[in-house]
C-alpha cells in the first residue's frame, strides 16, 4: 500500500515535471544573431509586410501616426479580449530597453524577456519562419521609430487561458517551424510562401481554428469564421476564390475585387501594407495562392 | 349604410397596411442602398477595366461612368439608413451599428467618396493614364469606410 503510494507519487511528480518541461518558455539562442548587421531599410520592408503597425498602432491611428506603436487596439475572441501592448521604443512603456535576443525571442518564439509565454494573438506561430537576418533588420528599423509613453493594458483573457503557462500546452500542440507548402521549386514561389506563411501571416485569419485555437493546417487558407465578429473570412484556395493572378495583384494594390467591390475590415490595413511593397512581392503572393491545392 | 361599412373596412385595411409598413424588415431600404453600391461597382469596373488595360480606353464611356459615380454620390443617404437596419438587428445586411453610433464619421467618409468621384469626373476623358491614380483615390475612400462600417460577408 505504502509502496503503491510512493510509486503513484513518483509517477505524479514525473507527469508534473514532464508537463512543466513541455510547457516551459524557450527563448532563441541569442548567439545565432552574432555577426549579423542590421539594415534598417530592409527592416522597414519587413515591418510593412509583417503588418506590425496594423495591430500595434493606437486605435483609429491613420497615416503617419501608424508608426507610433502605442498599442490599445482590442481584439475580441472566444478566449477573451486581447489588447495590443505598447511596443514603441519607449524604454519604460514600450520595448526600448530590450536586447536584440529578447526581441527575437518575442517575435520568433513568443517568449517575453521575463520568460513568459505571449498569447498567440501575437502571430509568432507565423513569425517563427522569419529569417534571423530579417529579425535583425527589423530591430534596426525599430530604433528609428518614435517613442510613446502610453502604458500597456492588461489582457482580458478568460480562465484557464489567463494562466500564461497554459500557452505552453498550446505551443506544444501547434507551434512548428515546418512550412505548410513543402515544395517551392521557383524563387517567386518561395518568396510568396515567405510572405504568406511567415511575414503577412495570412493563415492566422484565413485558416480555420480548432476548439483550442490552433490552426487546422489540413484546411490551409480555406476560409474561417471571423474571429472578431459576425461573418466569414473568405477562402483563398484557387477553386474557391476563382481569381486570376492579375486579379490578386490588383486587389493587393488597390483593394478592388474583380467585380469592383472593395476590401473591408482588417484587410484594409493588409492592403495598405501590400500596396507599399514592391510589385514583385504582390506577384509572388499571387503565385503562391495559385499553387495552393 | 353599406357605403359607411365599406369605408370602415377600407380604413381598417389601410391602418393594418401602415402598421405592417412601420415594423417591416427594411427590405426596401436595403435594396436601395445595396443597389447604389452595385451601380458604383459596375461603373468602377468600366474605369478600372480601362485603367488595367483589360478593355480599350473610350473617353466617352469613361466620362459617362465617372458622371454616374458623381450622381450616386449625390443621392441623399439619410432615408436609406433608418435606425435599426444594422446587421445586429436584421438579416440581409453587413451594415455595422457604428454607422449610427459614429454617424458623423460615416457621413464624412461618404462625402470623401463624392470628392474622389468628382476628381474622376474631371480626369476621365483626359486619357487612360489619368484613370489609375484616381482609381486608387476612390478605392481608398471605399476601404476607409468598409474598414469600420461594413462586416465581412457571410
Amino acid at each position: 500500500m505504502r509502496r503503491g503510494l510512493i510509486v503513484g507519487g513518483l509517477c505524479l511528480a514525473a507527469i508534473v515535471a514532464a508537463g512543466l518541461f513541455v510547457t516551459r518558455a524557450v527563448p532563441v539562442d541569442a548567439s545565432a544573431f552574432d555577426g549579423l548587421e542590421g539594415d534598417a531599410a530592409n527592416g522597414e520592408k519587413v515591418f510593412t509586410a509583417a503588418g506590425c503597425a496594423s495591430c500595434h498602432a493606437a486605435p483609429d491611428a491613420t497615416g503617419e501616426a501608424k508608426v507610433i506603436l502605442a498599442g490599445g487596439q482590442r481584439f475580441d475572441s472566444d478566449f477573451g479580449t486581447f489588447i495590443a501592448p505598447n511596443i514603441s521604443p519607449h524604454p519604460e512603456a514600450g520595448i526600448g530597453s530590450w536586447s536584440l535576443g529578447e526581441f527575437a525571442s518575442a517575435v520568433q518564439k513568443g517568449v517575453s524577456p521575463d520568460g513568459q509565454h505571449y498569447y498567440p494573438a501575437f502571430p509568432y506561430a507565423s513569425y517563427i519562419h522569419m529569417t534571423d537576418q530579417d529579425v535583425v533588420d527589423l530591430w534596426a528599423f525599430w530604433q528609428t521609430l518614435p517613442e510613446d509613453a502610453t502604458p500597456s493594458q492588461p489582457q482580458e483573457v478568460n480562465f484557464p487561458f489567463s494562466i500564461r503557462r497554459s500557452v505552453g500546452v498550446w505551443k506544444y500542440l501547434y507551434l512548428t517551424d515546418d512550412w505548410v507548402m513543402q515544395d517551392v521549386p521557383k524563387p517567386e514561389l518561395e518568396r510568396g510562401r515567405y510572405l504568406v506563411e511567415a511575414l503577412a501571416h495570412c493563415g492566422e485569419c484565413h485558416t480555420p481554428r480548432d476548439a483550442l485555437g490552433g490552426l487546422d493546417r489540413s484546411q490551409w487558407l480555406a476560409g474561417a469564421a471571423n474571429p472578431t465578429g459576425p461573418g466569414q473570412i473568405p477562402s483563398l484556395t484557387p477553386d474557391d476564390l476563382g481569381w486570376g493572378p492579375t486579379d490578386i495583384v490588383y486587389y493587393l494594390e488597390t483593394g478592388f475585387t474583380p467585380d469592383f467591390d472593395s476590401a473591408g475590415g482588417h484587410m484594409v490595413s493588409v492592403i495598405e501594407n501590400f500596396a507599399k511593397l514592391p510589385a514583385s512581392d504582390r506577384e509572388a503572393v499571387a503565385a503562391y495562392l495559385k499553387a495552393l491545392p | 349604410m353599406k357605403k359607411h361599412l365599406r369605408f370602415a373596412i377600407a380604413f381598417a385595411a389601410l391602418g393594418c397596411g401602415t402598421a405592417a409598413y412601420a415594423q417591416d424588415d427594411f427590405s426596401a431600404q436595403l435594396k436601395a442602398r445595396q443597389g447604389q453600391f452595385r451601380i458604383m461597382a459596375i461603373n468602377l469596373g468600366i474605369l478600372g477595366g480601362m485603367a488595367q488595360g483589360k478593355m480599350d480606353y473610350d473617353a466617352e464611356a469613361a466620362q459617362a461612368a465617372a458622371d454616374t459615380l458623381v450622381a450616386v454620390s449625390n443621392i441623399q443617404q439619410g432615408p436609406m439608413w433608418p435606425e435599426g437596419s444594422d446587421n445586429m438587428s436584421i438579416d440581409g445586411t453587413r451594415a455595422q451599428p457604428t454607422i449610427w453610433d459614429q454617424n458623423e464619421d460615416f457621413l464624412s467618409k461618404w462625402s470623401d467618396f463624392g470628392t474622389a468621384a468628382q476628381a474622376m469626373q474631371a480626369a476621365a476623358s483626359g486619357g487612360v493614364d489619368a484613370l489609375g491614380p484616381v482609381m486608387g483615390q476612390i478605392g481608398g475612400t471605399c476601404k476607409a469606410c468598409h474598414d469600420t462600417h461594413r462586416a465581412p460577408a457571410n
